[in-house]
């Protein structure tokens, strides 16, 4: 099933608010998840499981540590969701 | 031959009664009941169908995020050590000089009981990563240490009902053996889920007054059938007294000693002979260098279980002897409930503000005395306390056959 990019951002933003308390609005494609949106190490855990959850796709641990910015777990999504 | 002496500077607890300390004291003093029926559909599938379940939920008082990655009683430890800590007037300290010492009896049982459903219904992809920090014991003095950040040492003894008692004695022995100036001290409990109370409930140790929840916790009535379980915690700033002179702090009494013991008797049972008590108690006013002639006040450990309260009776009896007979002893559990670990932290929170008040608060549902009781309970409205030097003592025993007594006295 393919996924629009817009649509992996909004559940994203959700995602994110509800794990680590980031406003939606701050969770842009350029922000690093560590960085700028200070998500932790295990708070990312339960982002990755959310994301997984929501959108039906698989997120391997080892693809995890390339997720560095909100933009790079959208692409990721959106690939492999297609 | 320490020379260093240790007072409290600070107070904290969200309780059955209150979400802090001044509304939990006035409900305490007004003989006001915490317990209640527990709503959870699961409460009437096992044998006690109600607690004492903390009167402000913490999320009245806490951000949900924060929340969410806190047992709760780690949310109840950050809540009553933030109202502490405040109340010693938020002091500048070297954080090197800072410790924490926060007990739990049994610890974060409800994210255990949580997760497992989770990993059983949804699998091991689905266990929250915060688990572990929100299961271990150590979690509730870790967050506030944290907090804090706190760097002299942050402790965690567990001793089943005496933890909170004994966390408290090793805050004083942390300041008077000169590792800190400032110690965080108390205990918390959040263990109203259907598991552990379907524990006590198989040893027969909860009452099961389901009819009459409120009177349910009767410490020295005749018909007491068990205790109450309650939820929630207590806090006490110590602080080295030079240290809180020299900044101006408010000082509510001296913490003066402690005394510890086991039983060696029963992983459960009280010893009917009540040695050990009689041990710690004397340990503990040698240690504050009292005699039972300066006691004026003693908030019991009982629980309201049939063989507890008056096995403690005469142990206290026997310990103090004639001089039992100017001891105004009150048993708050029976308002409260009981928090296990937070037991001995909230009672003692309970001593501090008699001393400070010279009010002993009430002890309710006393109905018909059992007439084995063989101490001065104080009845169902406070009694005024003398003026002048006075002492007062919190004693806690727990499974395993720990006791632990602890001296305050006023300054």
């Amino acid at each position: 099933m393919a996924l629009a990019q817009a649509d992996v951002l909004a559940g994203l933003r959700e995602i994110v608010e509800e794990v680590a308390g980031i406003p939606g609005a701050s969770v842009e494609l350029d922000k690093n998840f560590t960085e700028d949106l200070e998500v932790d190490s295990l708070s990312m855990v339960e982002v990755v499981v959310a994301a997984e959850e929501r959108f039906g796709v698989k997120i391997p641990d080892e693809a995890v540590t390339d997720l560095v910015t909100v933009g790079d777990a959208v692409n990721f999504i959106v690939n492999a969701a297609k | 031959m320490s020379t260093r002496r240790v007072v409290v500077t600070g107070l904290g607890a969200t309780t059955p009664l209150g979400g802090d300390v001044p509304t939990t004291w006035s409900a305490l003093l007004a003989g006001t009941s915490g317990v209640r029926l527990l709503t959870e559909e699961w409460a009437q599938t096992i044998p006690v169908h109600f607690a004492a379940r903390v009167a402000v939920e913490p999320s009245e008082a806490m951000e949900r995020v924060e929340m969410r990655r806190l047992d709760r009683s780690e949310q109840f430890a950050l809540i009553a050590s933030r109202e502490a800590w405040k109340d010693a007037g938020s002091p500048e300290i070297d954080k090197e000089r800072l410790g924490v010492v926060i007990a739990s009896g049994i610890g974060g049982v409800t994210t255990m009981l949580d997760q497992y459903d989770i990993l059983r219904e949804k699998g091991a992809r689905f266990v929250s990563p915060h688990t572990v920090p929100m299961l271990m014991p150590n979690g509730p003095a870790a967050n506030v240490g944290l907090e804090l950040q706190a760097k002299a040492g942050v402790h965690t003894p567990v001793s089943a009902c005496a933890s909170g008692a004994e966390a408290i004695g090793y805050a004083l022995e942390m300041i008077r053996s000169n590792r800190a100036d400032i110690v965080v001290s108390g205990g918390v409990e959040a263990a109203i889920h259907a598991m552990p109370m379907s524990g006590f409930a198989a040893m027969k140790a909860l009452s099961t007054r389901n009819e009459d929840p409120t009177r349910a916790s009767r410490p020295y009535d005749v018909d007491r059938d068990g205790f109450v379980l309650g939820e929630g915690g207590g806090v006490l700033v110590l602080e080295e007294y030079e240290h809180a002179r020299a900044r101006g702090a408010k000082i509510y009494c001296e913490i003066a000693g402690q005394g510890l013991t086991s039983d060696g008797y029963h992983i459960a049972a009280p010893d009917p002979d009540g040695a050990g008590v009689q041990r710690a108690l004397k340990f503990a006013l040698r240690d504050a260098q009292l005699t039972t002639k300066d006691i004026v006040h003693l908030n019991a450990h009982a629980t309201s279980t049939p063989a507890g309260d008056i096995a403690e009776a005469n142990a206290l009896r026997a310990a103090l002897g004639a001089d039992a007979d100017h001891v105004a002893v009150s048993a708050t559990k029976s308002m409260t409930g009981h928090l296990l670990g937070g037991a001995g932290a909230i009672e003692s929170v309970f001593i501090v503000k008699t001393l400070q008040d010279r009010l002993a608060p009430p002890t309710i549902n006393i109905d018909n005395l059992d007439p084995a009781v063989t101490v001065d309970v104080v009845r169902n409205k406070p009694r005024i306390l003398p003026s002048g030097d006075i002492a007062a003592l919190n004693d806690s025993f727990g499974f395993g056959g720990h006791n632990v007594v602890l001296v305050f006295k006023s300054l």
